[in-house]
């Protein structure tokens, strides 16, 4: 079979070259390029022009002004603290609904645990927004949801306390009740997949040696679903902390989260430099905890 | 033994009310009849006949499908393209480099891909002069960008598991690289592809933040539409919107599970004969 040179070249290097450059080139343009414009532009300086910026100028080629803002100003700070203790927050709640739930997924048979499964990953598959929407129309001040915990508030408390609503939208509360809400099914997956593994058989030996229930959890369940929960809470953390909608739609204005900060400095202040250097910051933010995470992760391949 | 503790089995029925009450709840109101999207006023259909009517919503969800279908069916291929490439091509160089492109739009936060996309997008046009407008296409770019990733996350779980004796035999009976590739590998790996594909059409249709980012004037595609409106409150059209949309995949859902399962049955019974007719 004559086969040109061409076709020779292709079969031997042409294919691979494609299968692996395709992609390769396509993620450097689109996604490497623009983060490294971002990471350049942290250190550029704001000027009226447009685009507005420069390097150069007073600032001979390096302005670290962005970063030192980003580290004093109150402004930056108080952002990026509500934005950890909302992700924080949220993540533990996802960790303490989603814990039982995915341990509760492991005990029921096989047919329920199907369809209980796809109940767990279906709202994934609906708009996210329109999850937050779902709330927004439970927490409103007409809401029965919300009548239904002010009676319960007023039965409960003294009269003079009694309450005509209870003020959930806007708050940080409202933040961090929907953040657990949308984010729940990511750390109920992780958690399901590392104590679906477990063996029951080890349960059993630890009761058999006179273990309590609620020792053998602590003893044998927990210590073996660690990488479950480090997963789960990395997959609840990351997206919440530099989220932009659910602050937007039920949050407080006035305790704007770290998105928000980068969408204003972008938008409204047209100052890219600034925009840039909070993003640069906060991915440092969330670089450190997946790298402890990968560490980890490691350690435990290597302990294998 | 089997125990299901009370505990865990009372926990498992509050998480399911906590995530399913917010959407009943809406689903019910989308019948409401009142204009206060939150008070009761009997029941009526009125939301949904003025949803399809509006002209606004049925562009936007014609945008939405359109830049949803395109970017999937385009990330779908690179992606599986960067599966294969990296579960079968184990050393080159700028692995690394590689494999970490491929993981890093993963767990970057939206609003820094969207602002870097954007800002890419508007240097260009200003260095080289595309994009021109922003709009469909940029929006596509981006959406293929980060979809991508999550097609190669699949296919690459699903290289691991096949078995790459079937890949040689087909090298060793004369095939071509390729011929391999569409052959043997392809169909091999065609479910992961499918639901990589399904998965993509999925974020991409739902994508608000990095689509407001590099959207453009004129291109308002759904979730952007939806999320301008909920920015000013609770309104019943959109939980009529809502509750179209949850139906819509709930059976699709549905019936992808319905199929999986027959098929997988199927093959099941295949195996089995071909095993007893190998004895």
């Amino acid at each position: 079979m004559a086969r040109g040179r061409f076709a020779r070249w292709f079969d031997n290097r042409g294919w691979t070259l494609l299968l692996i450059g395709a992609p390769y080139v396509w993620l450097v343009i689109l996604f490497l390029l623009p983060f490294l414009i971002v990471v350049a532009m942290s250190v550029a300086t704001n000027t009226p022009t447009a685009p507005p910026f420069s390097f150069g100028g007073d600032h001979p080629w390096i302005n670290l002004e962005p970063f030192t803002r980003v580290l004093t100003d109150g402004l930056y700070l108080r952002a990026f603290l509500t934005s950890i203790l909302n992700a924080f927050v949220a993540m533990v709640l996802c960790l303490l609904i989603g814990y039982p739930m995915a341990l509760g997924l492991t005990r029921v048979s096989k047919s329920w645990r199907t369809i209980l499964l796809m109940l767990v990953i279906l709202p994934f598959w609906t708009s996210f927004l329109l999850r937050v929407y779902a709330w927004m129309g439970l927490m409103g001040k007409n809401s029965w949801f919300n009548g239904l915990l002010t009676d319960f508030w007023n039965v409960l408390v003294p009269l003079d306390w009694a309450i005509r609503s209870v003020p959930m939208m806007h708050t940080n509360f409202a933040v961090v009740l929907v953040m657990v809400y949308t984010y729940l099914p990511f750390m109920i997956l992780p958690l399901y997949a590392s104590l679906e593994r477990l063996d029951p058989t080890l349960d059993e030996a630890a009761m058999d040696l006179g273990s309590r229930p609620y020792q053998v959890f602590l003893d044998v369940t927990l210590p073996q679903s660690i990488p479950g929960i480090i997963a789960g809470g990395m997959l609840v953390f990351i997206p919440a902390a530099g989220e932009l909608v659910i602050p937007s739609l039920v949050g407080n204005a006035s305790q704007p989260m770290i998105g928000k900060i980068i969408q204003d400095e972008f938008g409204q202040a047209r100052d890219w430099p600034m925009a840039s250097a909070v993003a640069v910051a906060l991915l440092v933010l969330m670089v450190v905890p997946t790298m402890i995470y990968s560490r980890y992760q490691a350690k435990a391949e290597g302990a294998k | 033994m089997k125990r299901s503790p009370v505990f865990l089995v009372s926990i498992l029925c509050f998480g399911f009310a906590f995530l399913y009450i917010p959407i009943l709840s809406m689903i019910v109101y989308s019948f409401n009849a009142s204009r206060l999207a939150t008070v009761w006023g009997g029941f009526s259909t009125k939301w949904y006949v003025s949803l399809l009517s509006n002209e606004a919503v049925i562009n936007a969800l014609v945008l939405s499908l359109q830049i949803a279908v395109v970017s999937a069916t385009i990330a779908t291929i690179l992606g599986t393209m960067a599966g294969i490439a990296l579960a079968r091509f184990t050393k080159f160089r700028g692995r690394t480099l590689f494999s970490g492109l491929v993981t890093a739009p993963l767990i970057m936060p939206e609003v820094i891909t969207g602002i870097s996309m954007l800002i890419f997008f508007i240097l260009m046009a200003d260095w080289i002069g595309w994009p021109g407008q922003r709009g469909f296409t940029t929006i596509t770019l981006a959406h293929i960008t980060f979809c991508m990733v999550f097609v190669t996350t699949v296919v690459s779980a699903r290289m691991v598991q096949t078995d790459r004796a079937i890949e040689e035999a087909a090298m060793d009976l004369g095939s071509r690289p390729w011929q391999v590739m569409f052959d043997i590998t392809l169909p091999v790996i065609s479910p992961a592809i499918v639901s990589g594909w399904l998965l993509a059409f999925t974020i991409s249709l739902d994508d608000v933040v990095i689509s407001s980012f590099v959207t453009g004037p004129g291109s308002t595609t759904l979730p952007l539409l939806v999320w301008s409106k909920v920015k000013l409150g609770v309104t019943p059209d959109i939980n009529a919107l809502a509750t179209l949309m949850i139906v819509t995949v709930g059976i699709g859902v549905a019936a992808a599970g319905i199929i999986l399962h027959r098929s997988e049955k199927r093959r099941l019974a295949e195996e089995r004969l071909a095993f007893r007719n190998n004895d």
